[in-house]
């Protein structure tokens, strides 16, 4: 009986050790996640700022200033001491986001998460991300110094990693019950994969195919226009373009090849855009070029931006960093300043293969091509790991086939995208931290492959300048719109846009330039450019207001940054409201109607009609494009502005028909029904959600980037603006770091972002930005001229070199 | 009576001794050498090195948060959920640290028994 209690005892003893020590589902190990020693109550703590640090490696004292936004000051004696630096700052304030982000992009989320993340990571591998940054490795690796500096920032990273003791990991990790493993130099170039993902991973080429074999080519050319009636391009019209000698490639008779295809892998938001502009100093109220930037990203915890000044005796550079990545990568030194917007384009298309009976081959130009197999060992937590044999063609991987979203056993969808082409974008930041005029930031882009960004550029020698940046193939007319015939050699990307042909302006005559993710050039360039997401609204606001006046100022930009115009819906709504019947109409809805003819549409935080328009003009839209939803078929409805444009010109065409109906509907039937259907959705939420204001209706979030957990999130953040709105704030997604840099000597430059310096939930410095950024309002970047603290500076601490 | 008293000091005293060693289970193992030489009675076997834990655990997290604001703490007791109060993530702690020296001390109490036997 005494040994049945004992052994009863140690059962139990057992049992609760296991208990408290394993992570169940989501829950995390109990006992290690909430004992004061080494659980979360660790991770109480203020950042320390103070005091001096040994890091092996370095040649030389670092000494890092903190200002009260919590943005080191690293002041180094040389590039590799100020990148291991780099490297180990961030590190300590971000540590667990770099390298979350890294496992993202390599599809090794199943390693932390378990098996829920599986098909995410088999979709990112059949995409080729790790394969593109080994491809970018390699590039990488031909230049010495770029490597020696990359090496040096991961060695940074390690220092950090090798100086913590368990307690310390950051919360998620407690969280999730795994530790950090070792940085490398593959390791930035995933994160630079990650980005070239979110910014130049979609295209539609698979939808496209589906909707031309369902409608015929007539229709399509309807749909989806190479050019909008109405484009306001990068380069301004009625550029000269005589200098390009470089001819297009000639069309061979080639035709698409119209397969139905039922799902296509996730795309990066098409909503994701950015504004940047600048001013001569002719145009600026002070005489100094003005220049801003405002990426438009998801609004996550910890932020996609960590704020730094970046200095050696040699330069001093400082703006919004990309942890995980070397140098400032929207920012300013002491003699230019530049930013970046994303230069949507057709950089991905794909090509049918069709493979021998052992699918080793695959048929080009009439003969066998051997394939090439990459094998991806995707690790599981607490399970087998599983094995997926991706095929590679000379175009790039067979994303679909038989054993991926599709059921073809002897042919497959290759992708060929520019994200797999090597290159060394990271020397284009590196270099551009240094450069000191037009002819370096120039000589910087040159190095940048994808993913293509539109670089907006100032000097304090008085010029602006953008540059459409990116490895762009030079296409047959119509090349790349739909899937095309992978046999055939004339499918293939024949040459390069060369670099020097990659459209530009340099003070040009308007005394501005400016770029929202709008078409770069009108159809006058002589390389093939055609829609492909264009941004329609943003851009016009923008020009027009820099072509208002004949001076700006630093307010100027600020109200530009903050401006809510709605144009889009100033194109739309007054047409709706005047010719939709209105005789019929219920007292609720009479009630809006009434408050939408009173909205001068701006998305102000207290306006109705925002929220009107967002609901009616989400219904309106799935009711003309009800042909679209067709079952098993990856189909994406035309773009908004077509959608508007035929609204209002082709009001009686038979897409406006609703198919499901015995009537024949026309446009304006359709403004009725949507209207009345958006009434009663507004009048529902308002029911559970309280009053229509904008504010509450769009409800902004910054989530974390664990699903945006709420406990690490922030909700209802009070800011109006929204989608194709200058100020692109939506629900969880806007103006992801806005800065104004005024090109005196040194240049004085303003910035914020929706987050915070730190990356612990537990910091004041996690989301302390957050409200002022809502505000409208900027902070100072105390730019320090020289390593000594002056009174914005709060904490110092030395990097020194261990013995 | 003070046996009792012993024990419970002794467990907070080993407890932080041990903590400065061994992860989040030093606990137990302290819970399990007090058991052994300050041999306890009845419900007291589990309850003394319980509440000994529970208020060592409470307050050390209560000064560590404390310092910070209960920033962390807050977020923690949303996540769990403790409806966002930082106390009941204290007490919860607390509780966790208690059973854990509790259920050995059980196992502790049932072994001495079983040596002194053999």
């Amino acid at each position: 009986m005494k040994y049945f209690k004992l052994i009863l005892s140690f059962i139990l003893t057992v049992g609760i050790f296991y208990a408290l020590n394993t992570k169940f589902g989501s829950i995390p190990p109990i006992g290690k996640f909430l004992n004061p020693y080494s659980g979360v109550w660790q991770n109480e703590t203020d950042e320390s700022i103070k005091g001096d640090i040994t890091i092996p490696g370095l040649k030389d004292k670092v000494t890092v200033h903190y200002d009260a936004e919590l943005i080191p000051h690293v002041f180094a004696q040389n590039d590799l001491d100020l990148y291991r630096a780099q490297g180990y700052i961030t590190a300590k304030h971000r540590l667990w986001q770099m390298e979350f982000q890294t496992f993202a992009a390599a599809g090794r989320l199943s390693e932390i998460i378990g098996e829920a993340a599986l098909s995410y990571d088999r979709q990112e591998r059949r995409r080729g991300m790790g394969y593109g940054a080994e491809q970018t490795v390699k590039k990488m690796s031909e230049d010495k110094e770029t490597t020696a500096i990359a090496q040096a920032y991961a060695d940074g990273v390690n220092s950090y990693i090798n100086q913590l003791d368990p307690k310390d990991y950051p919360v998620e990790y407690k969280l999730l019950d795994y530790k950090p493993e070792a940085w490398t130099i593959k390791k930035t170039a995933l994160l630079l994969m990650y980005m070239t993902k979110m910014l130049a991973g979609g295209d539609e080429d698979i939808e496209n195919t589906n909707a031309l074999r369902l409608f015929g080519k007539d229709r399509f050319d309807l749909l989806f226009p190479d050019f909008f009636d109405i484009t306001d391009p990068i380069i301004p019209k009625n550029n000269d373009w005589s200098y390009i000698d470089v001819p297009q490639t000639p069309t061979p008779n080639s035709q698409p090849v119209l397969d139905s295809i039922s799902e296509t892998i996730d795309k990066p938001d098409p909503n994701y855009g950015s504004n940047n502009w600048a001013v001569s100093g002719e145009k600026s109220t002070s005489g100094h070029p003005i220049l801003a930037n405002d990426p438009h990203l998801g609004l996550n915890l910890p932020s996609i931006w960590f704020v730094m000044q970046l200095s050696t005796p040699n330069h001093n550079a400082f703006g919004a960093t990309l942890p995980g990545a070397l140098a400032v990568i929207s920012g300013f030194n002491q003699h230019i300043s530049w930013g970046e917007t994303n230069a949507t384009r057709d950089v991905i298309d794909w090509y049918k293969v069709e493979f021998n009976t052992d699918r080793t081959q695959y048929k080009f130009d009439n003969q066998w091509k051997n394939v090439s197999i990459r094998i991806e060992e995707i690790k599981i937590k607490g399970k087998e790991t599983y094995i997926d044999s991706v095929l590679y063609t000379h175009h790039g991987p067979v994303v679909y086939d038989k054993n991926f979203k599709s059921d073809q056993e002897l042919a497959g969808y290759a992708m060929q995208w520019t994200g797999h082409i090597p290159g060394n974008g990271q020397k284009t930041f590196t270099e551009m931290n240094k450069a000191k005029n037009y002819n370096d930031y120039t000589a910087a882009l040159k190095n940048w492959v994808a993913p293509a960004q539109n670089f907006v550029f100032a000097s304090t020698e008085g010029d602006i300048a953008i540059w459409i940046q990116g490895l762009f193939p030079n296409k047959w007319e119509g090349q790349g719109k739909f899937v095309m015939d992978g046999s055939k050699s004339e499918n293939d990307w024949q040459s390069f846009i060369p670099q020097a042909y990659n459209a530009h302006t340099l003070n040009p005559e308007r005394g501005f330039v400016s770029s929202a993710n709008q078409t770069p050039v009108d159809e006058a360039y002589p390389y093939y450019v055609f829609n492909d997401g264009y941004e329609t609204y943003r851009n016009r606001v923008i020009n027009e207001f820099f072509n208002s006046k004949e001076k700006f100022s630093v307010q100027d930009f600020k109200d530009l940054h903050n401006n809510n115009f709605n144009l889009k819906a100033s194109e739309l709504m007054p047409y709706m409201l005047e010719t939709m019947d209105i005789s019929n109409l219920t007292s609720e809805e009479k009630e809006l109607y009434n408050i939408a003819k009173a909205w001068q549409y701006n998305n102000d935080m207290e306006e109705i009609g925002p929220s009107l328009w967002s609901a009616w003009y989400g219904i309106l839209y799935d009711l003309v494009w009800d042909e679209f939803d067709v079952k098993d078929t990856a189909i994406d409805a035309p773009f908004t502005y077509q959608t508007i444009y035929l609204l209002k010109n082709n009001g009686d065409d038979d897409f406006m028909d609703i198919i499901d109906t015995p009537e024949k509907e026309t446009a304006k039937d359709l403004f009725k029904l949507s209207f009345s259907k958006a009434v009663l959705k507004l009048n529902a939420w308002k029911t559970t959600n309280g009053n229509l204001n904008w504010v509450n209706y769009k409800a902004t979030y910054a989530g974390h980037l664990l699903q945006a957990l709420p406990a690490f999130s922030r909700f209802d953040i009070p800011i109006g603006g929204g989608k194709n709105i200058v100020n692109a704030t939506s629900e969880n997604w806007g103006p992801s770091w806005r800065m104004i840099v005024e090109m005196t000597s040194p240049p004085t430059a303003l910035g914020i972002y929706p987050g915070g310096q730190s990356g612990n939930p537990g910091s004041k410095y996690y989301d302390n930005f957050i409200d002022d950024w809502a505000a409208s309002e900027y902070h100072e970047l105390n730019f320090l001229q020289s390593n000594t603290a002056t009174e914005a500076i709060i904490g110092t601490q030395i990097l020194t070199p261990s013995k | 009576m003070t046996k009792n008293i012993i024990n419970f000091i002794a467990t907070i005293v080993l407890a932080y001794v041990l903590s400065l060693f061994l992860p989040w289970w030093s606990v137990m193992t302290a819970a399990l050498a007090t058991s052994l030489f300050i041999s306890l009675k009845k419900a007291a076997v589990f309850f003394v090195p319980f509440l000994a834990i529970v208020i060592f655990w409470f307050v050390l997290s209560y000064f560590l948060s404390s310092a910070n604001d209960f920033t962390l703490a807050k977020r923690i007791a949303v996540l769990l959920p403790l409806s966002g109060n930082p106390y009941v993530l204290m007490l919860v702690s607390a509780i966790v640290g208690g059973l854990a020296a509790g259920i050995t001390a059980i196992f502790g109490k049932q072994l001495s028994v079983a040596l002194k036997k053999a």
